[in-house]
């Protein structure tokens, strides 16, 4: 067999398998968000069905709705959820940067034969429970939870703070579960710059802080983009993180369709709501997307 | 500050961040008290009441089960997926296949569940194991794709050229050079889908049916009851399982590590 054929091959099961279980699934979430919703079993009614034929199919078209878009603009409660998981994903990714880049640096600057090791055990916590990572901030941020505990035995807050069950909490919870998807790009980036770069400017009488802001950080910004869309893709839909640590006015999207479609069974509703919050996150799937291809042709 | 003390703090810092509140949740669960934030001294009280409870232990099986099934599949395909992708040239189909490997990756969980849910009711297959299952290996194989791809991009293809020089046949350069090189990368991409797997709790709330119920899903409802040293003790032996698993394999990535510099 030659090594085209053997190719062909190779990328055939792949791509049937994520065409029939990832493509099509989405071109479904499409169709049911402009179906309407029913009290039935599932609840919305069928926009096509195959046993009626050309005729019923067309009739069927009619039928279809714009029902479940309306509402997302008319209900304020799709708005302020959006609107709410822009602001804490944007803060959050924006606190996650200012923390994972000195963590990345101070690796990329460790000695080599010390870097893997650390990058692996800066990465390990991603590999363990994600729930638990969260759950163990409930444990702190309680109002009677360790943090609070610990303040008040020293004598440095008289009762307790108020953070679990509000936006600082889903914010932490952000922060602290997806930190390692930043370091991971950024150290990348920082790992592979030029040592020599840094000197040329240091003797040509540059401060480390003018080398950093110079030479250091634009080298970086690849690494900084590629982190940044890491962290702010996933917390923008993110559901665990605000319905565990966030408080009941904590809006934010993936709560909502969660809601919709678990609580509310109204899955017309739901399926506009993904498609929405898909077509807000196209522009940084697509420049996520490009940063990949580069990385690759690099 | 000298720099010297500034690399080591910010180290400190950064990793006391990370494993601090988990290290807490393992502190607490050998405490005495019901009462989670008061310690009232050392206990493995907790652990005998986990074996007590059959609902969990019960969500722990499923939860292995699925995640080997899931993990096998998504070994096969995103293995296959990253050859595709590693080959150079162009095929038909190729940034089509590539996109549709690092969509998923990013993708909002809740999105992807409820788009999995929407194909299997479509179907008309009935929820619960394998519709987990199925779920699973799909957006699993896209970071075993990726795992793998990293490694085979990274090796010398003058290797395989060599080998097809000296006249093996494709299939074989294949199964001689390219298969022993790519392996440390394949287990690793086994053991991301296994334990991505094993961690899900959205993906899987949206196409479980029935009498699957995953562990992540019987802690989720418990957490949202409250706090419990049960769930302190569970999440540390899920905690130990995974470093072990890590360790493990950091060591056999350092062996095999070894072994290619030696080759290499």
């Amino acid at each position: 067999m030659s090594g085209g054929g053997m190719r062909r091959i190779a990328a055939l099961a792949p791509t049937v398998w994520l065409v029939v279980f990832f493509l099509v699934p989405f071109l479904l979430v499409a169709k049911i968000s402009v179906s309407t919703a029913a009290l039935a079993q599932p609840p919305y009614t069928p926009l096509f069905d195959l046993s009626e034929g050309v005729a019923g199919a067309l009739a069927r078209l009619g039928e279809l709705t714009l029902a479940a878009y309306r509402a997302i603009l008319e209900d304020d409660l799709y708005l302020l959820s959006y609107l709410g998981s822009l602001r804490l994903a944007a803060i959050a990714t924006a606190l996650t940067l200012l923390i994972a880049y000195p963590f990345a640096l101070a690796i990329a600057r460790a000695p080599r034969n010390r870097r893997p090791a650390l990058v692996m055990l800066a990465v390990a916590p991603f590999w363990t429970s994600f729930l638990i990572r969260v759950y163990a901030w409930i444990l702190l941020l309680k109002e009677e939870g360790l943090i609070n505990h610990a303040l008040m035995a020293l004598g440095l807050i008289g009762e307790p703070l108020h953070v679990f069950a509000t936006d600082a909490a889903v914010v932490v919870g952000v922060v602290y579960s997806y930190l390692p998807f930043m370091v991971l790009p950024l150290y990348a980036a920082l790992e592979q710059q030029d040592a020599s770069l840094r000197e040329a400017a240091a003797d040509l009488g540059a401060t480390p802080w003018r080398t950093f802001r110079r030479v250091t950080l634009p080298l970086s910004l690849p690494g900084v983009m590629a982190g940044s869309l890491l962290v702010f893709i996933p917390a923008m839909g993110e559901f665990v993180i605000p319905d565990l640590l966030g408080g009941s006015e904590t809006l934010m999207i993936g709560r909502t369709l969660w809601n919709d479609f678990f609580s509310n069974r109204d899955w017309p509703a739901a399926s506009a709501v993904a498609i929405v919050l898909l077509a807000l996150l196209l522009p940084a799937l697509i420049a996520y997307e490009r940063l990949q291809l580069r990385g690759r042709e690099r | 500050m000298s720099r010297r003390v500034l690399g080591p703090m910010t180290l400190a810092f950064g990793f006391a961040f990370l494993y601090g509140p988990i290290l807490l949740v393992m502190l607490y669960s050998f405490n005495e008290s019901k009462l989670v934030t008061v310690w009232a001294g050392f206990s493995t009280r907790w652990y005998a009441a986990l074996l007590q409870n059959q609902q969990l232990l019960d969500s722990v099986r499923v939860s292995l089960t699925v995640a080997v099934t899931s993990a096998t599949l998504a070994t096969i395909l995103g293995t296959l997926a990253a050859l595709a992708l590693a080959e150079r040239g162009r095929f038909l189909g190729r940034s089509l296949l590539s996109a549709m490997i690092y969509a998923p990756l990013v993708l909002p969980e809740v999105i992807l569940g409820l788009a999995f849910l929407l194909l299997f009711v479509a179907l008309g297959v009935d929820r619960g194991f394998w519709t987990i299952v199925l779920a699973h290996a799909t957006f699993t194989m896209c970071f075993v794709a990726v795992v793998v791809h990293a490694r085979l991009v990274s090796f010398d293809r003058s290797l395989i050229e060599a080998a097809v020089d000296l006249g093996a046949p494709p299939w074989r350069a294949f199964l001689r050079v390219t298969l022993p090189i790519s392996a440390p990368a394949v287990v690793a991409g086994f053991l991301l889908a296994f334990t991505l797997s094993l961690d899900d709790f959205v993906i899987a709330s949206f196409v479980s049916g029935p009498g699957a119920t995953t562990l992540p899903m019987r802690i989720y409802s418990q957490v949202r009851l409250g706090v419990t040293p049960e769930i302190n003790a569970v999440s540390t032996l899920l905690l130990a399982a995974v470093g072990l698993a890590l360790a493990g394999f950091a060591a056999l990535g350092a062996r095999f590590g070894e072994a290619s510099e030696r080759t290499g």
